[in-house]
């Protein structure tokens, strides 16, 4: 972040508290859609995932500042995000492997 | 010799080292962690049944708010040394370190309930869950059958009976001659259990070093304030950074672990 002024950081405090607020509703939220039944537990994984995703994007975006961050830290970010895709990537794609089924 | 960019920016990276440091730190964590998930993945698609229930959720949901609040606080905490207010500052700092201590405890009292959580199998077949008179922790037949300290019996307050048509029980007295298998809820119970133990120690290891860091910039390390505020505050920034990406795990440790 270089936002460095007073003003632009007691800006930024007061939307910590709202991140704050939206991550602790985020996890009743988590928590309440767990016991919905809808039907398919695949959904469930999906919506929960979802809220994590939110969740996670609120922390790395405000708190850790990413919205307003150097070119050098996306760069880093981008290759991680590159390999981490790669490795659930190959994950899915091995499971999907018909080699897979002979085993189960 | 000096550190050089310890608070001036590097006139390539437009960031002060530390930063840059910590952000390449922090993508090895994500390939680490990202491991472990994939690990978690092809587990549970591989079982042939994954257990629900296991884990007490109200206690899981504790400890997400405690690990969320100490996201804003270690926050606050850099925003109170930008805006020069170090009471503020020792005030937030104090108080992550305290929320990290209560995650750990949490935790501790979580593992603590699984090593005192049984499995039995009896002679006849039968298959008990429970829990043992006494709450011992982690035993196991060999315990039962130590020749040095051998134990007849065992008083065990079964929760269900896996077996149909069992029903639940009230405190039962098992001859050890009857058992043939003892163990508790740890790693070595279920592939769900092994997983669940090692996602959740290893961001406990991350939680504890957090807190040695955060405890040091709060204590011994806040001296830096009179000499050179603003590397105290990279300092504060850069532990942060870690504890947020330490949350970050958490927010998805929690639903795939307690949840689904």
């Amino acid at each position: 972040m270089h936002a460095e002024s007073a003003a632009d950081i007691k800006e930024a405090t007061r939307k910590y508290v709202y991140v704050f607020v939206a991550l602790l509703l985020g996890t009743l939220i988590t928590v309440l859609a767990s016991y919905i039944p809808w039907g398919n537990r695949e959904i469930n994984i999906a919506v929960a995932l979802a809220i994590a995703t939110v969740k996670a994007a609120l922390v790395a975006g405000f708190f850790m500042h990413l919205i307003s961050e150097r070119k050098m830290i996306y760069g880093i970010l981008g290759a991680t995000a590159f390999f981490f895709a790669g490795l659930m990537g190959l994950i899915i794609y091995s499971n999907a492997d018909e080699l897979s089924t002979l085993f189960k | 010799m000096e550190i050089p960019y310890t608070v001036e920016a590097r006139p390539d990276t437009g960031l002060f080292n530390a930063k840059v440091g910590i952000w390449l730190f922090l993508a090895s964590e994500v390939m680490l962690f990202g491991a472990l998930f994939s690990s978690y993945v092809l587990l549970r698609v591989g079982a042939l049944e994954w257990p629900h229930g296991l884990l007490n959720v109200p206690i899981g949901t504790l400890n997400t708010l405690v690990l969320i609040t100490s996201s804003i606080t270690v926050v606050m905490a850099w925003a109170s040394l930008k805006l020069g207010d170090f009471a503020k500052f020792k005030l937030f700092q104090g108080c992550t370190v305290l929320l990290a201590l209560t995650f750990v405890t949490i935790k501790s009292y979580e593992y603590h309930d699984k090593f005192t959580h049984y499995y039995v199998r009896l002679a006849d077949g039968k298959e008990l869950t429970g829990h043992i008179a006494g709450s011992p922790m982690n035993w196991t037949l060999a315990t039962l059958t130590d020749p040095h300290h051998p134990i007849k019996e065992i008083v065990f307050h079964p929760e269900e009976a896996k077996e149909a048509g069992a029903g639940a029980a009230g405190p039962m007295t098992i001859a050890t001659a009857q058992i043939k298998k003892l163990e508790s809820f740890g790693p070595w119970h279920s592939t769900y259990l092994a997983i669940y133990f090692t996602l959740t120690a290893l961001h406990a290891l991350h939680v504890i070093g957090g807190a040695v860091v955060i405890g040091y910039l709060w204590g011994p390390g806040s001296k830096l304030w009179k000499t050179d505020p603003e590397r105290l505050t990279n300092r504060v920034e850069v532990a942060g950074l870690f504890w947020h990406f330490v949350d970050l795990v958490w927010i998805f440790l929690f639903p795939v672990l307690y949840l689904l």
